[in-house]
Protein backbone atom coordinates (compact mmCIF):
# COMPACT_ATOMS: atom_id res chain seq x y z
CA UNK A 1 0.00 0.00 0.00
CA UNK A 2 2.76 2.57 -0.65
CA UNK A 3 2.23 4.07 -3.83
CA UNK A 4 -0.32 6.60 -4.43
CA UNK A 5 -2.78 4.92 -6.88
CA UNK A 6 -3.48 2.20 -4.68
CA UNK A 7 -4.17 4.58 -1.77
CA UNK A 8 -6.35 6.63 -3.21
CA UNK A 9 -8.36 3.62 -4.98
CA UNK A 10 -8.89 2.57 -2.06
CA UNK A 11 -10.14 5.45 0.18
CA UNK A 12 -12.48 5.81 -3.12
CA UNK A 13 -13.38 2.92 -3.50
CA UNK A 14 -13.80 2.61 0.66
CA UNK A 15 -16.47 5.56 0.54
CA UNK A 16 -18.56 4.43 -2.11
CA UNK A 17 -18.95 0.96 -0.31
CA UNK A 18 -19.98 2.65 3.11
CA UNK A 19 -21.94 5.03 1.66
CA UNK A 20 -23.74 3.21 -0.79
CA UNK A 21 -24.61 0.78 2.09
CA UNK A 22 -25.78 3.58 4.56
CA UNK A 23 -28.12 4.24 1.86
CA UNK A 24 -29.39 1.01 1.85
CA UNK A 25 -30.56 1.18 5.05
CA UNK A 26 -31.71 5.02 5.07
CA UNK A 27 -34.01 4.72 1.59
CA UNK A 28 -37.39 4.67 2.18
CA UNK A 29 -38.27 3.55 -1.53
CA UNK A 30 -36.83 -0.07 -1.63
CA UNK A 31 -36.00 -0.18 -5.46
CA UNK A 32 -33.53 2.48 -4.33
CA UNK A 33 -32.31 0.65 -1.76
CA UNK A 34 -31.81 -2.04 -4.36
CA UNK A 35 -29.93 0.04 -6.93
CA UNK A 36 -27.27 1.39 -3.64
CA UNK A 37 -26.85 -2.14 -2.47
CA UNK A 38 -25.57 -3.12 -6.35
CA UNK A 39 -23.18 0.50 -6.32
CA UNK A 40 -22.33 -1.25 -2.32
CA UNK A 41 -21.04 -4.48 -3.99
CA UNK A 42 -19.28 -2.76 -7.24
CA UNK A 43 -17.02 -0.96 -4.34
CA UNK A 44 -16.73 -4.21 -2.80
CA UNK A 45 -15.29 -5.77 -5.95
CA UNK A 46 -13.05 -2.90 -6.38
CA UNK A 47 -11.33 -3.54 -3.04
CA UNK A 48 -11.00 -6.75 -3.80
CA UNK A 49 -9.05 -5.68 -6.82
CA UNK A 50 -6.86 -3.04 -4.76
CA UNK A 51 -6.22 -6.70 -2.74
CA UNK A 52 -5.17 -8.17 -6.26
CA UNK A 53 -7.74 -11.06 -6.09
CA UNK A 54 -9.17 -10.39 -9.86
CA UNK A 55 -11.06 -13.86 -9.64
CA UNK A 56 -12.74 -12.86 -6.53
CA UNK A 57 -13.27 -9.18 -7.73
CA UNK A 58 -15.17 -10.20 -10.89
CA UNK A 59 -17.37 -12.87 -9.70
CA UNK A 60 -18.55 -10.48 -7.14
CA UNK A 61 -19.90 -8.41 -10.14
CA UNK A 62 -21.31 -11.38 -11.76
CA UNK A 63 -22.53 -13.22 -8.65
CA UNK A 64 -23.79 -10.02 -6.37
CA UNK A 65 -24.61 -6.53 -9.33
CA UNK A 66 -25.31 -9.42 -11.47
CA UNK A 67 -27.32 -12.37 -10.58
CA UNK A 68 -28.61 -11.49 -6.58
CA UNK A 69 -29.42 -7.94 -6.98
CA UNK A 70 -31.65 -9.08 -10.02
CA UNK A 71 -33.03 -11.76 -7.69
CA UNK A 72 -33.81 -9.10 -5.32
CA UNK A 73 -35.84 -6.98 -8.17
CA UNK A 74 -37.65 -9.46 -9.00
CA UNK A 75 -38.65 -10.46 -5.49
CA UNK A 76 -39.96 -6.66 -4.98
CA UNK A 77 -41.80 -6.27 -8.11
CA UNK A 78 -43.84 -9.67 -7.67
CA UNK A 79 -44.41 -8.55 -3.67
CA UNK A 80 -47.61 -6.51 -4.08
CA UNK A 81 -47.65 -2.84 -3.07
CA UNK A 82 -43.85 -3.54 -1.73
CA UNK A 83 -42.08 -1.74 -4.90
CA UNK A 84 -43.11 1.99 -3.89
CA UNK A 85 -42.80 2.03 0.07
CA UNK A 86 -40.29 0.43 2.70
CA UNK A 87 -43.06 -0.17 5.21
CA UNK A 88 -42.78 -0.21 9.05
CA UNK A 89 -41.76 -3.10 10.07
CA UNK A 90 -42.43 -5.35 13.56
CA UNK A 91 -39.33 -6.55 13.34
CA UNK A 92 -37.29 -3.53 14.20
CA UNK A 93 -35.87 -4.54 17.56
CA UNK A 94 -35.12 -8.16 16.98
CA UNK A 95 -33.25 -6.12 13.77
CA UNK A 96 -31.53 -3.75 16.15
CA UNK A 97 -30.47 -6.57 18.59
CA UNK A 98 -28.28 -8.54 15.21
CA UNK A 99 -26.96 -5.23 14.16
CA UNK A 100 -25.68 -4.49 17.14
CA UNK A 101 -24.27 -7.87 17.91
CA UNK A 102 -22.35 -8.33 14.40
CA UNK A 103 -21.30 -4.56 15.16
CA UNK A 104 -19.47 -5.55 18.39
CA UNK A 105 -18.44 -8.71 17.09
CA UNK A 106 -16.80 -6.64 13.77
CA UNK A 107 -15.45 -4.41 16.45
CA UNK A 108 -13.62 -6.45 18.67
CA UNK A 109 -12.09 -8.54 15.75
CA UNK A 110 -10.45 -5.16 14.44
CA UNK A 111 -9.58 -4.14 17.41
CA UNK A 112 -7.76 -7.68 18.25
CA UNK A 113 -6.48 -7.87 15.06
CA UNK A 114 -2.54 -7.28 14.62
CA UNK A 115 -2.86 -5.27 11.48
CA UNK A 116 0.89 -5.95 10.03
CA UNK A 117 1.43 -5.23 6.89
CA UNK A 118 2.27 -8.31 4.63
CA UNK A 119 5.87 -8.74 3.58
CA UNK A 120 5.04 -11.31 0.66
CA UNK A 121 3.89 -8.60 -2.03
CA UNK A 122 1.27 -9.13 -4.56
CA UNK A 123 -0.55 -12.31 -5.33
CA UNK A 124 -0.15 -13.88 -8.76
CA UNK A 125 -2.75 -14.96 -10.69
CA UNK A 126 -5.58 -16.77 -8.65
CA UNK A 127 -7.74 -17.91 -10.68
CA UNK A 128 -5.72 -20.45 -11.77
CA UNK A 129 -4.78 -21.60 -7.94
CA UNK A 130 -8.86 -21.44 -7.36
CA UNK A 131 -9.82 -24.07 -10.25
CA UNK A 132 -7.16 -25.83 -9.13
CA UNK A 133 -8.35 -26.14 -5.79
CA UNK A 134 -12.17 -26.38 -6.77
CA UNK A 135 -11.79 -29.36 -8.51
CA UNK A 136 -9.11 -31.45 -6.36
CA UNK A 137 -9.14 -30.26 -2.88
CA UNK A 138 -12.08 -29.12 -2.14
CA UNK A 139 -13.92 -31.42 -5.18
CA UNK A 140 -16.55 -32.89 -2.24
CA UNK A 141 -18.16 -29.52 -0.76
CA UNK A 142 -17.97 -28.21 -4.25
CA UNK A 143 -19.65 -31.02 -5.17
CA UNK A 144 -21.91 -30.94 -2.44
CA UNK A 145 -22.86 -27.45 -3.28
CA UNK A 146 -23.95 -28.07 -6.75
CA UNK A 147 -26.35 -31.55 -5.92
CA UNK A 148 -27.74 -28.90 -3.35
CA UNK A 149 -28.02 -25.83 -5.58
CA UNK A 150 -30.27 -28.44 -7.85
CA UNK A 151 -32.21 -29.81 -5.54
CA UNK A 152 -33.28 -26.54 -4.94
CA UNK A 153 -33.83 -25.94 -8.40
CA UNK A 154 -35.96 -28.72 -8.73
CA UNK A 155 -37.43 -28.13 -5.27
CA UNK A 156 -38.63 -24.14 -6.94
CA UNK A 157 -40.10 -26.09 -10.22
CA UNK A 158 -42.04 -28.61 -8.00
CA UNK A 159 -43.57 -26.00 -5.93
CA UNK A 160 -45.05 -23.89 -8.65
CA UNK A 161 -45.97 -26.61 -11.12
CA UNK A 162 -49.78 -26.60 -12.06
CA UNK A 163 -51.07 -29.78 -12.30
CA UNK B 1 10.32 -5.08 -41.20
CA UNK B 2 12.46 -3.20 -38.97
CA UNK B 3 12.38 0.21 -40.06
CA UNK B 4 9.05 0.31 -40.11
CA UNK B 5 8.22 -0.27 -36.77
CA UNK B 6 9.16 3.30 -35.43
CA UNK B 7 6.41 5.74 -33.54
CA UNK B 8 5.48 7.03 -36.77
CA UNK B 9 4.56 3.68 -38.16
CA UNK B 10 1.16 4.01 -38.42
CA UNK B 11 0.54 0.05 -38.77
CA UNK B 12 0.83 -0.16 -35.26
CA UNK B 13 -0.39 3.11 -33.56
CA UNK B 14 0.45 1.43 -30.09
CA UNK B 15 4.41 2.25 -30.96
CA UNK B 16 3.52 5.86 -31.23
CA UNK B 17 1.27 5.48 -27.61
CA UNK B 18 4.11 3.54 -26.07
CA UNK B 19 7.43 5.57 -27.43
CA UNK B 20 5.21 8.64 -25.81
CA UNK B 21 4.10 7.35 -22.53
CA UNK B 22 8.19 5.57 -21.98
CA UNK B 23 9.49 9.29 -22.56
CA UNK B 24 6.42 10.19 -19.63
CA UNK B 25 7.70 7.68 -17.75
CA UNK B 26 11.00 9.44 -17.65
CA UNK B 27 10.35 12.81 -17.17
CA UNK B 28 7.72 11.99 -14.36
CA UNK B 29 6.23 11.16 -11.57
CA UNK B 30 5.36 6.95 -11.62
CA UNK B 31 1.88 7.31 -11.20
CA UNK B 32 1.49 9.65 -14.71
CA UNK B 33 2.03 6.91 -17.23
CA UNK B 34 -0.39 4.82 -16.23
CA UNK B 35 -2.91 7.85 -15.62
CA UNK B 36 -2.19 8.87 -19.22
CA UNK B 37 -2.27 5.51 -20.89
CA UNK B 38 -6.12 5.06 -19.16
CA UNK B 39 -6.71 8.74 -20.46
CA UNK B 40 -5.38 7.65 -23.72
CA UNK B 41 -7.09 4.72 -24.26
CA UNK B 42 -10.29 5.69 -22.97
CA UNK B 43 -10.79 8.70 -25.43
CA UNK B 44 -9.56 6.45 -28.06
CA UNK B 45 -11.96 3.88 -27.75
CA UNK B 46 -14.91 6.26 -27.28
CA UNK B 47 -13.90 8.07 -30.80
CA UNK B 48 -13.47 4.46 -32.60
CA UNK B 49 -17.50 3.62 -30.97
CA UNK B 50 -18.74 6.90 -32.08
CA UNK B 51 -17.18 7.30 -35.67
CA UNK B 52 -18.27 3.29 -36.09
CA UNK B 53 -21.82 3.45 -34.69
CA UNK B 54 -22.09 6.89 -37.11
CA UNK B 55 -20.62 4.68 -40.08
CA UNK B 56 -23.15 1.63 -39.32
CA UNK B 57 -25.93 3.32 -38.54
CA UNK B 58 -26.03 4.11 -42.01
CA UNK B 59 -24.63 0.94 -43.51
CA UNK B 60 -27.21 -0.57 -42.10
CA UNK B 61 -30.18 1.48 -42.92
CA UNK B 62 -29.35 1.33 -46.31
CA UNK B 63 -28.68 -2.53 -45.72
CA UNK B 64 -32.20 -2.91 -44.62
CA UNK B 65 -33.33 -0.46 -47.35
CA UNK B 66 -31.64 -3.30 -49.78
CA UNK B 67 -32.91 -6.13 -48.41
CA UNK B 68 -36.45 -4.45 -47.96
CA UNK B 69 -36.37 -3.17 -51.66
CA UNK B 70 -36.15 0.29 -50.89
CA UNK B 71 -34.06 2.80 -51.07
CA UNK B 72 -32.94 3.79 -47.48
CA UNK B 73 -31.56 7.46 -46.50
CA UNK B 74 -30.10 8.64 -49.55
CA UNK B 75 -30.75 12.61 -49.33
CA UNK B 76 -28.22 14.13 -46.61
CA UNK B 77 -24.68 14.19 -48.30
CA UNK B 78 -23.69 11.96 -50.98
CA UNK B 79 -25.27 8.25 -50.36
CA UNK B 80 -26.96 9.77 -47.87
CA UNK B 81 -23.76 9.24 -46.03
CA UNK B 82 -24.75 12.58 -43.45
CA UNK B 83 -27.58 10.75 -42.35
CA UNK B 84 -26.60 9.72 -39.07
CA UNK B 85 -24.78 13.13 -38.29
CA UNK B 86 -28.37 14.77 -39.06
CA UNK B 87 -30.22 12.39 -36.84
CA UNK B 88 -27.88 13.33 -34.32
CA UNK B 89 -28.24 16.49 -34.36
CA UNK B 90 -31.95 16.00 -34.35
CA UNK B 91 -31.97 13.84 -31.34
CA UNK B 92 -29.53 16.50 -29.24
CA UNK B 93 -31.91 19.47 -30.26
CA UNK B 94 -35.47 17.77 -29.16
CA UNK B 95 -36.57 18.17 -26.22
CA UNK B 96 -36.17 15.73 -23.19
CA UNK B 97 -39.47 15.41 -22.12
CA UNK B 98 -39.85 14.23 -18.05
CA UNK B 99 -43.43 13.54 -17.54
CA UNK B 100 -44.85 14.10 -14.22
CA UNK B 101 -44.90 11.06 -12.35
CA UNK B 102 -41.23 9.47 -12.77
CA UNK B 103 -38.58 8.38 -10.40
CA UNK B 104 -36.89 11.54 -11.58
CA UNK B 105 -32.89 10.53 -10.40
CA UNK B 106 -33.17 6.68 -11.58
CA UNK B 107 -34.78 8.41 -15.13
CA UNK B 108 -32.42 10.48 -14.99
CA UNK B 109 -29.18 7.64 -14.51
CA UNK B 110 -30.43 5.03 -16.26
CA UNK B 111 -29.43 6.62 -19.65
CA UNK B 112 -26.23 7.88 -18.44
CA UNK B 113 -25.99 4.15 -17.51
CA UNK B 114 -26.51 2.25 -20.02
CA UNK B 115 -23.79 2.37 -22.42
CA UNK B 116 -21.33 2.08 -19.59
CA UNK B 117 -21.05 -1.70 -19.43
CA UNK B 118 -19.94 -2.04 -23.49
CA UNK B 119 -17.27 0.70 -23.35
CA UNK B 120 -15.88 -1.09 -20.27
CA UNK B 121 -15.97 -4.49 -21.93
CA UNK B 122 -13.84 -2.88 -24.78
CA UNK B 123 -11.15 -2.19 -22.02
CA UNK B 124 -10.05 -6.11 -21.89
CA UNK B 125 -10.34 -6.90 -26.10
CA UNK B 126 -6.95 -6.47 -27.88
CA UNK B 127 -6.73 -4.47 -30.77
CA UNK B 128 -3.72 -5.89 -31.67
CA UNK B 129 -0.56 -7.32 -30.19
CA UNK B 130 -0.04 -4.90 -26.81
CA UNK B 131 -2.82 -3.04 -28.12
CA UNK B 132 -5.21 -3.26 -25.07
CA UNK B 133 -6.13 -0.91 -22.46
CA UNK B 134 -6.36 -3.78 -19.45
CA UNK B 135 -5.06 -7.29 -20.17
CA UNK B 136 -6.89 -8.99 -17.20
CA UNK B 137 -5.77 -12.71 -16.66
CA UNK B 138 -9.73 -13.55 -15.97
CA UNK B 139 -10.92 -11.13 -19.33
CA UNK B 140 -13.63 -13.76 -20.37
CA UNK B 141 -14.83 -13.94 -16.83
CA UNK B 142 -14.77 -9.95 -16.78
CA UNK B 143 -16.69 -10.18 -20.42
CA UNK B 144 -19.52 -12.55 -18.56
CA UNK B 145 -19.48 -10.15 -14.84
CA UNK B 146 -19.87 -7.06 -17.24
CA UNK B 147 -22.76 -8.62 -19.39
CA UNK B 148 -24.54 -9.73 -16.60
CA UNK B 149 -24.60 -6.28 -15.31
CA UNK B 150 -26.36 -4.46 -18.58
CA UNK B 151 -30.16 -5.63 -17.01
CA UNK B 152 -29.40 -2.93 -14.41
CA UNK B 153 -29.86 0.13 -16.13
CA UNK B 154 -32.49 -0.88 -18.92
CA UNK B 155 -34.58 -2.11 -15.79
CA UNK B 156 -33.95 1.43 -13.54
CA UNK B 157 -35.71 3.13 -17.07
CA UNK B 158 -38.56 0.28 -17.20
CA UNK B 159 -38.91 1.29 -13.40
CA UNK B 160 -38.72 5.14 -12.95
CA UNK B 161 -40.75 5.38 -15.75
CA UNK B 162 -43.94 5.03 -13.93
CA UNK B 163 -45.28 3.26 -17.36
CA UNK B 164 -46.83 -0.37 -17.38
CA UNK B 165 -45.68 -0.57 -21.17
CA UNK B 166 -41.82 0.27 -19.67
CA UNK B 167 -42.28 -2.18 -16.54
CA UNK B 168 -43.38 -4.70 -18.91
CA UNK B 169 -40.49 -4.34 -21.24
CA UNK B 170 -38.04 -3.98 -18.43
CA UNK B 171 -39.17 -7.37 -17.02
CA UNK B 172 -38.75 -8.84 -20.60
CA UNK B 173 -35.48 -7.39 -20.66
CA UNK B 174 -34.25 -8.92 -17.14
CA UNK B 175 -35.97 -12.29 -17.86
CA UNK B 176 -34.11 -13.02 -21.38
CA UNK B 177 -30.92 -11.73 -19.84
CA UNK B 178 -30.93 -13.69 -17.24
CA UNK B 179 -31.76 -16.73 -19.32
CA UNK B 180 -29.48 -16.50 -22.19
CA UNK B 181 -26.72 -16.16 -19.69
CA UNK B 182 -26.47 -19.60 -19.00
CA UNK B 183 -26.01 -20.91 -22.43
CA UNK B 184 -23.61 -17.76 -23.17
CA UNK B 185 -21.31 -18.75 -20.43
CA UNK B 186 -21.51 -22.28 -21.03
CA UNK B 187 -20.41 -21.31 -25.14
CA UNK B 188 -17.57 -19.53 -23.40
CA UNK B 189 -16.06 -22.12 -21.24
CA UNK B 190 -15.39 -24.52 -24.52
CA UNK B 191 -12.69 -21.74 -25.52
CA UNK B 192 -11.27 -22.01 -21.85
CA UNK B 193 -11.13 -25.39 -21.92
CA UNK B 194 -9.03 -25.77 -25.51
CA UNK B 195 -6.92 -22.61 -24.08
CA UNK B 196 -6.49 -23.35 -21.04
CA UNK B 197 -6.30 -19.35 -20.25
CA UNK B 198 -8.80 -17.31 -19.70
CA UNK B 199 -6.74 -13.68 -20.91
CA UNK B 200 -7.80 -12.41 -24.44
CA UNK B 201 -4.17 -11.88 -25.55
CA UNK B 202 -3.78 -15.54 -24.53
CA UNK B 203 -6.50 -16.77 -26.46
CA UNK B 204 -5.87 -14.89 -29.36
CA UNK B 205 -2.15 -16.12 -28.57
CA UNK B 206 -3.31 -20.02 -28.53
CA UNK B 207 -5.20 -19.47 -31.86
CA UNK B 208 -2.24 -18.16 -33.35
CA UNK B 209 0.28 -20.38 -32.14
CA UNK B 210 -2.32 -23.47 -33.36
CA UNK B 211 -2.75 -21.55 -36.78
CA UNK B 212 -6.50 -22.07 -36.38
CA UNK B 213 -9.38 -20.37 -34.94
CA UNK B 214 -11.87 -21.41 -32.25
CA UNK B 215 -14.80 -21.45 -34.46
CA UNK B 216 -13.76 -24.20 -36.53
CA UNK B 217 -13.05 -26.11 -32.89
CA UNK B 218 -16.34 -24.98 -31.33
CA UNK B 219 -18.60 -24.22 -34.06
CA UNK B 220 -22.19 -25.12 -32.25
CA UNK B 221 -20.57 -22.47 -29.12
CA UNK B 222 -19.71 -19.98 -31.65
CA UNK B 223 -23.57 -20.18 -32.88
CA UNK B 224 -24.97 -19.98 -29.24
CA UNK B 225 -23.04 -17.43 -28.15
CA UNK B 226 -23.80 -15.91 -31.38
CA UNK B 227 -27.50 -16.17 -30.68
CA UNK B 228 -27.34 -15.26 -26.69
CA UNK B 229 -25.66 -12.09 -28.18
CA UNK B 230 -28.22 -11.03 -30.20
CA UNK B 231 -30.28 -11.22 -27.45
CA UNK B 232 -28.38 -9.56 -24.80
CA UNK B 233 -28.69 -6.21 -27.74
CA UNK B 234 -31.74 -6.67 -28.29
CA UNK B 235 -32.14 -6.54 -31.92
CA UNK B 236 -34.90 -7.23 -34.24
CA UNK B 237 -35.79 -11.01 -34.03
CA UNK B 238 -35.60 -10.76 -30.37
CA UNK B 239 -35.91 -6.98 -29.39
CA UNK B 240 -38.99 -8.24 -27.72
CA UNK B 241 -38.01 -5.88 -24.23
CA UNK B 242 -39.21 -2.81 -27.00
CA UNK B 243 -41.58 -4.38 -29.85
CA UNK B 244 -43.48 -1.74 -30.80
CA UNK B 245 -46.40 -4.15 -31.86
CA UNK B 246 -46.66 -5.54 -28.38
CA UNK B 247 -45.48 -3.00 -25.56
CA UNK B 248 -44.90 0.19 -27.44
CA UNK B 249 -41.45 1.00 -27.15
CA UNK B 250 -41.24 -1.03 -24.16
CA UNK B 251 -38.43 0.39 -21.45
CA UNK B 252 -37.70 3.41 -23.27
CA UNK B 253 -41.31 4.41 -24.11
CA UNK B 254 -41.25 7.69 -22.01
CA UNK B 255 -37.29 8.72 -23.14
CA UNK B 256 -37.60 11.38 -25.79
CA UNK B 257 -34.46 13.29 -27.29
CA UNK B 258 -31.31 12.29 -26.36
CA UNK B 259 -32.20 10.38 -23.40
CA UNK B 260 -34.00 8.32 -25.89
CA UNK B 261 -30.69 8.59 -28.08
CA UNK B 262 -28.57 7.16 -25.54
CA UNK B 263 -30.21 4.26 -25.20
CA UNK B 264 -30.29 3.72 -29.01
CA UNK B 265 -26.38 4.21 -28.74
CA UNK B 266 -26.27 1.79 -25.88
CA UNK B 267 -27.41 -0.84 -28.25
CA UNK B 268 -25.24 -0.21 -31.33
CA UNK B 269 -22.11 0.34 -28.39
CA UNK B 270 -23.34 -3.17 -27.07
CA UNK B 271 -23.44 -5.47 -30.37
CA UNK B 272 -19.88 -3.75 -31.07
CA UNK B 273 -18.83 -5.26 -28.00
CA UNK B 274 -20.47 -8.39 -28.81
CA UNK B 275 -19.07 -8.51 -32.58
CA UNK B 276 -15.64 -7.79 -30.86
CA UNK B 277 -15.82 -10.52 -28.18
CA UNK B 278 -16.75 -12.97 -31.05
CA UNK B 279 -14.06 -12.19 -33.10
CA UNK B 280 -11.51 -12.08 -30.43
CA UNK B 281 -12.37 -15.47 -28.58
CA UNK B 282 -13.51 -17.02 -32.32
CA UNK B 283 -12.14 -15.69 -35.21
CA UNK B 284 -8.57 -15.17 -33.92
CA UNK B 285 -8.83 -11.37 -32.71
CA UNK B 286 -6.05 -9.30 -34.99
CA UNK B 287 -4.21 -12.36 -36.50
CA UNK B 288 -4.95 -13.55 -40.21
CA UNK B 289 -2.64 -16.57 -40.99
CA UNK B 290 0.61 -14.12 -41.59
CA UNK B 291 -1.24 -11.28 -42.84
CA UNK B 292 -1.28 -9.27 -39.52
CA UNK B 293 2.60 -8.85 -40.60
CA UNK B 294 1.96 -6.62 -43.41
CA UNK B 295 -1.53 -5.32 -42.48
CA UNK B 296 -2.07 -3.64 -38.98
CA UNK B 297 -4.03 -6.01 -36.43
CA UNK B 298 -5.85 -3.71 -35.79
CA UNK B 299 -7.80 -3.46 -39.28
CA UNK B 300 -8.14 -7.12 -39.23
CA UNK B 301 -9.74 -7.10 -35.85
CA UNK B 302 -12.14 -4.11 -37.43
CA UNK B 303 -12.68 -6.12 -40.64
CA UNK B 304 -13.72 -8.99 -38.51
CA UNK B 305 -16.26 -6.75 -36.41
CA UNK B 306 -17.98 -4.92 -39.21
CA UNK B 307 -18.20 -8.58 -40.74
CA UNK B 308 -20.39 -9.96 -37.53
CA UNK B 309 -22.09 -6.88 -37.33
CA UNK B 310 -23.40 -7.23 -40.39
CA UNK B 311 -24.76 -10.49 -39.62
CA UNK B 312 -26.84 -8.61 -36.67
CA UNK B 313 -28.08 -6.38 -39.56
CA UNK B 314 -28.88 -9.74 -41.69
CA UNK B 315 -30.64 -11.36 -39.01
CA UNK B 316 -32.73 -7.98 -38.17
CA UNK B 317 -33.65 -7.93 -41.89
CA UNK B 318 -34.24 -11.21 -42.29
CA UNK B 319 -36.19 -12.71 -39.39
CA UNK B 320 -39.14 -11.99 -37.84
CA UNK B 321 -39.62 -10.83 -34.09
CA UNK B 322 -40.37 -14.16 -31.68
CA UNK B 323 -42.55 -14.47 -28.68
CA UNK B 324 -41.50 -14.34 -25.54
CA UNK B 325 -42.80 -17.88 -24.77
CA UNK B 326 -40.77 -19.17 -27.97
CA UNK B 327 -37.83 -17.22 -26.62
CA UNK B 328 -37.59 -18.19 -22.99
CA UNK B 329 -38.22 -21.82 -24.20
CA UNK B 330 -35.29 -21.81 -26.93
CA UNK B 331 -33.18 -21.17 -24.10
CA UNK B 332 -34.10 -23.42 -22.01
CA UNK B 333 -34.95 -26.40 -23.76
CA UNK B 334 -32.51 -25.68 -26.95
CA UNK B 335 -29.68 -23.65 -26.03
CA UNK B 336 -29.03 -24.99 -22.74
CA UNK B 337 -28.93 -29.10 -23.01
CA UNK B 338 -26.56 -28.12 -26.30
CA UNK B 339 -24.36 -26.14 -24.47
CA UNK B 340 -23.72 -28.77 -21.65
CA UNK B 341 -23.32 -31.40 -24.44
CA UNK B 342 -20.80 -29.02 -26.34
CA UNK B 343 -18.96 -28.38 -23.15
CA UNK B 344 -18.77 -32.06 -22.21
CA UNK B 345 -17.53 -32.99 -25.82
CA UNK B 346 -14.89 -30.09 -25.78
CA UNK B 347 -13.69 -31.50 -22.30
CA UNK B 348 -13.23 -34.78 -23.58
CA UNK B 349 -11.44 -33.92 -26.49
CA UNK B 350 -8.82 -31.77 -24.49
CA UNK B 351 -8.46 -34.52 -22.34
CA UNK B 352 -7.78 -37.42 -24.93
CA UNK B 353 -5.20 -34.79 -26.60
CA UNK B 354 -3.17 -34.05 -23.53
CA UNK B 355 -3.73 -37.70 -21.71
CA UNK B 356 -1.71 -39.46 -24.64
CA UNK B 357 0.40 -35.85 -25.73
CA UNK B 358 -0.73 -36.10 -29.27
CA UNK B 359 0.63 -34.11 -31.87
CA UNK B 360 -1.75 -30.73 -32.01
CA UNK B 361 -1.47 -30.78 -36.01
CA UNK B 362 -2.77 -34.48 -36.60
CA UNK B 363 -5.63 -33.75 -33.53
CA UNK B 364 -7.05 -30.69 -33.91
CA UNK B 365 -8.62 -31.38 -37.80
CA UNK B 366 -10.15 -34.40 -36.39
CA UNK B 367 -11.45 -32.33 -33.26
CA UNK B 368 -12.77 -29.91 -35.83
CA UNK B 369 -14.22 -32.30 -38.31
CA UNK B 370 -15.77 -34.46 -35.36
CA UNK B 371 -17.23 -30.90 -33.48
CA UNK B 372 -18.39 -29.74 -36.96
CA UNK B 373 -20.64 -33.30 -37.48
CA UNK B 374 -21.54 -32.74 -33.56
CA UNK B 375 -22.89 -29.62 -34.12
CA UNK B 376 -25.02 -30.34 -36.96
CA UNK B 377 -26.09 -33.34 -35.55
CA UNK B 378 -27.15 -32.27 -32.18
CA UNK B 379 -29.07 -29.54 -33.48
CA UNK B 380 -31.44 -31.39 -36.36
CA UNK B 381 -31.91 -34.39 -33.33
CA UNK B 382 -32.54 -32.02 -30.54
CA UNK B 383 -35.01 -29.87 -32.95
CA UNK B 384 -37.02 -33.54 -34.14
CA UNK B 385 -36.50 -34.58 -30.34
CA UNK B 386 -38.74 -30.99 -29.24
CA UNK B 387 -40.75 -31.64 -31.65
CA UNK B 388 -42.29 -35.02 -31.04
CA UNK B 389 -45.18 -35.54 -29.94
CA UNK B 390 -46.73 -32.66 -30.95
CA UNK B 391 -48.36 -33.69 -34.65
CA UNK B 392 -50.92 -30.37 -34.59
CA UNK B 393 -47.32 -28.67 -34.72
CA UNK B 394 -46.57 -30.42 -38.08
CA UNK B 395 -49.64 -30.23 -39.89
CA UNK B 396 -50.00 -32.04 -43.29
CA UNK B 397 -52.69 -30.11 -44.90
CA UNK B 398 -54.06 -26.24 -44.34
CA UNK B 399 -57.10 -26.14 -41.54
CA UNK B 400 -59.62 -23.81 -40.33
CA UNK B 401 -59.33 -22.14 -37.32
CA UNK B 402 -62.73 -23.64 -36.28
CA UNK B 403 -60.78 -27.15 -36.58
CA UNK B 404 -58.43 -25.52 -33.84
CA UNK B 405 -61.13 -24.86 -31.91
CA UNK B 406 -60.38 -21.26 -31.94
CA UNK B 407 -62.99 -18.43 -31.36
CA UNK B 408 -63.69 -16.41 -34.58
CA UNK B 409 -64.84 -13.07 -33.29
CA UNK B 410 -68.06 -11.64 -34.64
CA UNK B 411 -68.71 -15.19 -35.57
CA UNK B 412 -69.12 -17.25 -32.47
CA UNK B 413 -71.69 -19.78 -33.20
Amino acid sequence: MEDVGSIVAFWMLSVIAVAAALMVVAARNLIHAVLFLILSFIGVAGLYLTLSADFVAVTQILIYAGAISVLILFAILLTPRAARDNAETFLQVPGLVVAALVAVTMGAIVLVTDWNEATRGAFPETAEAIGEALLDKYVLPFEIASVVLLAAMVGAIVLVRED
Amino acid sequence: MIFLAEWWDLRDLGNAVGAFLEWLGDHGPDWLPYTASAVIGSITLLVFLVVSLLMVAWAERRLLGRIQARLGPNRVGPWGLLQSVADAIKMLTKEAITSANVDRWVFWLAPILVAVPALVVFAVLPFNEGMVLADLNVGVLFVVAIGSVTAIPIFMAGWSSNNKFSLLGAMREVAMLISYEIPQVLALLGVVIFTNTMRMSGIVGWQDDHNTWLIFLQPLAVLIYFIAGAVEINRTPTDIAEAESEIVAGYHTEYSGIKFGMFWVGEYFAGFAIAAIIATLYLGGWTLWGLEEWVPGWIIFLAKLYALFWFFIWMRGTLPRLRIDQLMGFAWKFLLPLALINIFFAGLEVLLWQENELAAEAVLPAFAIGNLVLAVGLIVAWARFLGRGRPQWRPTRARLVKELGAVVYGQEA
